[in-house]
């Protein structure tokens, strides 16, 4: 009895420190599980959405997850993303490093527009601000047809090989896709995990938690909030940039408040706060659909019902619940 | 551009902002009461259309589906706050909302099952087909119905909380559910009810705008953003506020489309932001509260 727990002891505190190493390696450790990602999925095709929208995911993690800020205007800056490097490659003939720092720039500046009008509100109204600006942006492009492409989504422009320092790398390829939008997530996973770690990453978590308090110590909560924003926004452009050269299309879709909802709705699912649920929520949500839709076209009913449950009883998601029970993650996220 | 043609797009604005004033109004309504943001405004909305459209051809009269869709689907929105929306009181605020927003997916997707994704024809009843001269143009009879019945629909609203018991709990509740608790007022039946009442005038909302727009599973979320813009602009929980608001962004809305066509959809956004930016807790909201 009493060696046996021992030994429990000793194999649960192993595993604690085992979970402590991975996790201060949680950039490496999600690179790998991404690496395996397209032989785990029954397609290819749905490991490449789930790499794009974990990574738009994980940007609005940043400002949902981890300030607090229940945004319902994502689709603006993954959409912006999405059209600038479109644009700029097809209409201006950028190449694409250019292109895609030039479409994260510019969707940076957006949030910081749409970040300084909805900052100045609080709670609720914000996500009914950010949602209205984000319809705005949207029917903006609508109208901008002769810009945007309008209704039929922005064509014209396809990248079919990268040019790396004269390697030349076919992008058709899909397992050659795969893993040079895989370098783009890294460098997103990467600048993720440098904002959380330094010491505005610890502000935004104590404006989340308090706002008052955060501001009686002395921090610019406003602008912390913008930050935020802007940083957000930044990186769920570079899944739009991603969307884009994969796709070789931009559908106006991507603007719609149906995208914004189901980027909330994928942080949700996975775990908001927690540095990979965005992927485990994108997985989840994009599996779903892919299932639900081979026995009916009305798959967005399911969605809605689970997404509902989880509400209601898993507010954490898998991945947060998860991190909740395995004993050796307890104590630290 | 001649005098006659713009007081005509007046009043086009004027029916089309009474549409705005009474589905906002229902939004507004619920947050001043319960603090919660319902996401499937549109959505309810939506199906109050539908519901007009499908009660109006099963009793063979427009008014039928006008009187009793609301109040069916008012009871819906009973339902959905007694089953669903009633446990998250006291969670955090943002749950609510991620609540209603995943019940609207279930909402229209469901019509989608039992309508069918594309849109339908409205008829506009009968008595209320034609043109009325108003001395300047002439003008749809049923705009002018619309705009009248919103303003007995407010009037009764208005005396309703102003006047009556019941109001008075209501306006008591609002300020401090926790002190009408102690005076022995059940809060929670109150809640139901204003919800059943928000939901009701959304819905109320949808069949009168069922004949000036298309009825379509997706109405609802430009509908949603539109209120949401009304509300964010008169002040989240003022019902001055939203009716202000309302009539504001309709006029806006069809005198922008009558110089610039194509700015007509962004000019409402544009007004809500500039709003924002000077009084961000909107034009008779109170401090606090933005």
């Amino acid at each position: 009895m009493t060696v046996e727990s021992t030994g429990e002891a000793a194999s649960l505190s192993h595993s604690r420190r085992v979970f402590a190493v991975l996790s201060d390696h949680r950039v490496l450790v999600s690179l790998a599980a991404l690496a395996v990602l397209p032989w785990l999925l029954p397609s290819q095709a749905l490991a490449v959405n789930v790499l794009i929208y974990g990574v738009v995911v994980m940007g609005y993690n940043l400002l949902f997850g981890y300030t607090g800020l229940l945004s319902f205007g994502h689709a603006a800056f993954f959409g912006t993303g999405a059209y600038l490097t479109g644009i700029a490659i097809g209409r201006w003939g950028l190449p694409w490093f250019a292109a895609v720092p030039l479409a994260i720039m510019a969707s940076t500046m957006l949030a910081a527009l749409i970040g300084t009008i909805s900052t100045r509100t609080r709670g609720i109204y914000f996500s009914m601000v950010t949602l209205a600006l984000a319809q705005l942006v949207y029917y903006v492009a609508l109208q901008a047809s002769s810009f945007t492409g309008g209704e039929n989504g922005l064509r014209g422009f396809t990248v079919d090989r990268i040019n790396l320092l004269g390697w030349q790398i076919n992008f058709l390829d899909p397992v050659n896709k795969y893993y040079v939008l895989m370098a783009f997530a890294a460098l997103a996973l990467w600048v993720q995990s440098r904002i959380l770690n330094s010491p505005f990453g610890a502000v935004i978590e104590a404006i989340r938690e308090n706002e008052q308090r955060a501001r009686a110590c002395g921090y610019d909560v406003e602008r912390c909030k913008l930050i935020v924003f802007m940083l957000s926004g930044a990186i769920s452009a570079i899944g739009g940039c991603m969307s884009a050269l994969h796709l070789s299309i931009v559908p106006l879709d991507i603007l719609h408040y149906q995208t914004s909802g189901m980027i909330v709705m994928m942080v949700l699912l996975g775990g908001a706060r927690s540095f990979f649920g965005p992927f485990i929520g994108a997985a989840t949500f994009l599996i779903l659909e892919d299932v639900v839709s081979l026995w009916t076209p009305h798959w967005q009913i399911v969605v809605g019902a689970i997404f509902v449950v989880f509400v209601l009883f898993l507010p954490k998601g898998i991945w947060g619940t998860l991190l909740d029970v395995l004993p050796f993650a307890r104590e630290r996220r | 551009m001649d005098l006659s043609l713009i007081i005509m797009q007046l009043f086009s604005g004027i029916a089309l902002g009474a549409v705005l004033v009474i589905t906002a109004l229902g939004l507004t309504i619920v947050f001043g009461m319960l603090g919660v943001v319902n996401f499937a405004h549109g959505a309810l909305f939506m199906i109050g259309a539908y519901a007009g459209l499908y009660l109006a051809s099963l009793t063979g009269s427009f008014w039928w589906g006008l009187l009793l869709a609301p109040v069916l689907v008012g009871a819906f929105g009973m339902l959905i706050e007694f089953v669903l929306v009633r446990r998250l009181y006291g969670r955090s605020i943002d749950d609510p909302l991620l609540l209603t927003f995943g019940l609207s997916y279930i909402l229209v997707e469901g019509v989608r099952i039992v309508f069918g994704s594309d849109g339908i024809p409205f008829p506009t009843p009968s008595q209320l087909i034609g043109v009325v001269d108003l001395g300047v143009g002439f003008f749809p009879k049923y705009r002018l119905f619309v705009i009248a019945l919103v303003a007995v629909v407010l009037l009764v609203l208005w005396l309703m909380l102003e006047k009556t018991r019941v109001g008075l709990i209501v306006r008591a509740g609002a300020r401090d559910p926790q002190i009408m608790r102690v005076l022995g007022v059940d809060i929670g039946k109150v809640w139901l009810a204003i919800f059943g009442l928000g939901v009701g005038l959304a819905a109320l909302g949808g069949v009168l705008a069922g004949p000036m727009r298309s009825v379509n599973p997706e109405m609802g979320t430009l509908v949603l953003a539109e209120a949401f813009v009304v509300t964010v602009i008169g002040g989240l929980g003022s019902i001055v506020g939203a009716v202000v608001a309302g009539l504001m962004v309709g006029i806006c809305i069809s005198m922008v489309a009558l110089f610039a066509p194509e700015m007509a959809t962004i000019v409402m956004f544009a007004l809500m932001a500039a709003v924002l930016l000077v009084r961000p807790q909107g034009l008779f909201g109170l401090k606090g509260r933005a």
